[in-house]
């Protein structure tokens, strides 16, 4: 594992300002960033733990433990309130029980179909509660 | 052999057209990918020798195929009379081209705008900019002649062009709809801006929420990587905090800090990126600035609009309405038009009942103010926002009050934390619209005790609560450092003025 974190960071080594491109690769290939990952970050980057364990909490997509369960993330602002989503949610919470976990965001750019949900990239829209609990319960 | 054109964009392909094109496929045809022609009602629309249908679903391809359907026909999908009302000039590609065509970009007029750029000279590219007009059309507009000015005049080895594409207000799809249907105009954009003001390399920020966006921006740099040197573009992925669409605090997020808010000044076109002199501007701002710097486009530019408003300003109209999408127009359209022509009223066919225009930072409007129209000074006027061009309409069955208390949630949710207005006055107001909706609230454990002798003993009435949310919201308005806690009382109190009855209240509880 030691040897991929470094291959991650060397890979954005000409880059200005890398740390977020790196944060990203390390969440997305290593699954979260905890206490130790943040230490030898910090380390071959010259900054503190502090520094990149600031950055680290204060973005939503980055996790400081891995959750190995399935992700649906269901988009809960304005436009998709106005196409009924929030009536929805007690099912989906019902369907996703403790095996998914589902996440709010605040809209996905497809605010014209809305209700959507994006499992991974793929993309969701025009959901109504069957078809939303459905995507929850196949996640 | 037979062409179908479908759009790739994610609105498309959201709503099943991947399904669609492999059914075509599976008939031999020839399927195109092009952007979207922005009528997210009819997607996935399908077009065939100009002609469209839509919603199409897999099991209607074959009788399309024969040229029938009829019930899904449009007939020609540019004579549709949502797209033949509109003035193009951001979106003039939307639907014709492939996105990651260099053919079919250069066929439409790419390019024109940056050789002419180079030939006249940054100079004179400035003086164009700031004649047409053009205002950022991330929400503050604020001419974007006069920035680039000032960063062109700035003295500094290293000079940047960000562009924001951090589209997180909700009810807005028009930065994501350039990046996935028309990236080189984007691309050229920035490359005619860094002409102008000397700057040698570009960074978009892109929201993580946008993974079409993000392939369709990376290939398109690559592709166009020869025609834009020496100018470097790079994209950086955001990750996942709204604050970021503020300019500094994406400076930061940039530099890989903390995303948050910076004082000003020092504005950021003196001190910007890694503290060098950047232009900051949104997507539709730079996607603008092709056609603006065509032969005479500056004045063309000029003459469309109202008042300071010049131009046209892509409408995204999302929510509760029959026909939503993109609708590119000139400034002073109302929103009567738009809710109720354009947008044919609301999909469940209730009555409308408000609209929320800017994104979750701008006001609730009432149909009684449908007729404003829409104009920065205009909506300035009256206690709203244009903001990045959304609009939102709900229907009667909206809760105005959990409206009102949204927008304190998401504001405690995403405030960066640097300004105490920002972040605790949203959390108070969550705490006073709850206590309102409670019809106020008794003393709790602590306050009863006998220590607690300054506890006021009286309970606050109604009235007293709404007073001290108007407070809170003054406060938060001009204490706040950015526009996330400045813009948050216009929510709550538009909301709160326009129904009060919603929060359990008189018209005469709440002040005008
Ligand atoms: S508000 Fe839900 S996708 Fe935009």
């Amino acid at each position: 594992m030691s040897i991929s974190l470094e291959a991650i960071v060397a890979r954005h080594a000409d880059r200005d300002g890398p740390l977020l491109p790196i944060l990203h690769d390390v969440q997305a290939e290593i699954g979260a960033i905890d206490a130790g990952t943040e230490t030898r970050i910090a380390h071959l980057l010259n900054l503190t733990r502090a520094e990149v364990h600031g950055v680290v909490s204060f973005y939503h997509d980055f996790k400081a433990q891995a959750d190995p369960r399935p992700v649906v993330h269901i988009c809960r602002a304005e436009a998709c309130q106005a196409r009924g989503i929030e009536a929805m949610m007690p099912a989906v919470a019902a369907a996703a029980g403790d095996r998914v976990r589902v996440e709010t965001v605040y809209c996905l750019g497809l605010c014209s179909v809305g209700p959507n949900a994006r499992i991974g990239d793929d993309l969701h829209a025009r959901l109504d509660e069957g078809a939303l609990t459905k995507l929850v319960e196949r996640a | 052999m037979t062409t179908v054109r479908i759009s790739d964009d994610a609105v498309t392909r959201a709503c099943g057209a991947d399904k669609v094109v492999s059914a075509f496929e599976k008939l031999g045809w020839t399927v195109e990918r092009v952007s979207s022609w922005g009528m997210h009602w009819l997607e996935p629309l399908v077009e065939v020798n100009g002609v469209g249908w839509g919603p199409v679903t897999a099991d209607r391809v074959a009788e399309i195929a024969e040229g029938k359907a009829d019930d899904l026909c449009i007939g020609p999908v540019a004579a549709h009379p949502f797209i033949a009302s509109q003035q193009r000039l951001t979106f003039a590609r939307a639907g014709k081209t492939r996105p990651l065509s260099l053919d079919d970009y250069a066929a439409t007029g790419g390019w024109a705008g940056l050789d002419r750029a180079r030939a006249i000279g940054g100079e004179r590219v400035l003086a164009e900019m700031i004649q047409s007009g053009l205002r950022g059309r991330g929400g503050a507009g604020f001419p974007a002649g006069i920035k680039w000015q000032t960063v062109a005049k700035a003295s500094g080895e290293r000079k940047y062009v960000v562009c924001n594409a951090d589209e997180g207000d909700s009810g807005t799809f028009a930065d994501r709809m350039v990046m996935e249907g028309d990236p080189f105009a984007l691309i050229e954009g920035m490359a005619i801006c860094a002409h102008a003001v000397g700057a040698g390399q570009g960074y978009v920020y892109l929201r993580s929420e946008y993974p079409d966006a993000i392939a369709k921006m990376n290939a398109a740099i690559d592709l166009a990587a020869d025609r834009i040197a020496p100018f470097r573009m790079e994209v950086r992925v955001g990750a996942g905090a709204y604050v970021c669409g503020e300019e500094t605090s994406l400076l930061n997020s940039l530099e890989g800090k903390r995303g948050e808010v910076r004082a000003k000044p020092p504005l950021p076109a003196l001190q910007g990126l890694f503290g060098c002199p950047t232009v900051v501007n949104n997507v539709l701002t730079l996607a603008a600035v092709p056609h603006i710097l065509t032969d005479g486009g500056a004045e063309a530019y000029e003459n469309l609009g109202m008042g300071r408003s010049k131009g046209t300003m892509p409408i995204q109209i999302a929510g509760n309405v029959k026909q939503g999408g993109l609708y590119e127009t000139a400034f002073g359209v109302t929103l009567r038009e738009l809710v109720y022509d354009i947008a044919g009223g609301t999909a469940s066919g209730r009555p409308a009942k408000a609209v929320q225009v800017g994104g979750p930072l701008g006001a609730y409007i009432h149909p009684d103010q449908f007729d404003i129209a829409f104009d920065y000074e205009a909506y300035t006027a009256a206690n709203a926002l244009i903001g990045h061009g959304g609009i939102v309409v709900f229907d009667d069955t909206a809760d105005m009050a959990a409206l009102a208390r949204f927008a304190m949630t998401f504001c405690a949710a995403e405030s960066c934390g640097k300004c105490t207005p920002c972040r605790i006055g949203s959390v108070r107001g969550m705490e006073i619209i709850e206590r309102i909706l409670a019809g106020g609230r008794k003393a709790d454990a602590v306050e009863v005790l006998p220590q607690m002798h300054n506890v006021r003993d009286a309970e606050r009435s109604l009235e007293e609560q709404v007073a001290l949310l108007e407070d809170l919201c003054e406060t938060m308005k001009f204490g706040s450092l950015c526009a996330l806690g400045g813009f948050t009382p216009y929510p709550v109190l538009s909301a709160l003025r326009h129904w009060p009855e919603d929060f359990g209240l008189t018209k005469q509880a709440v002040p005008a």
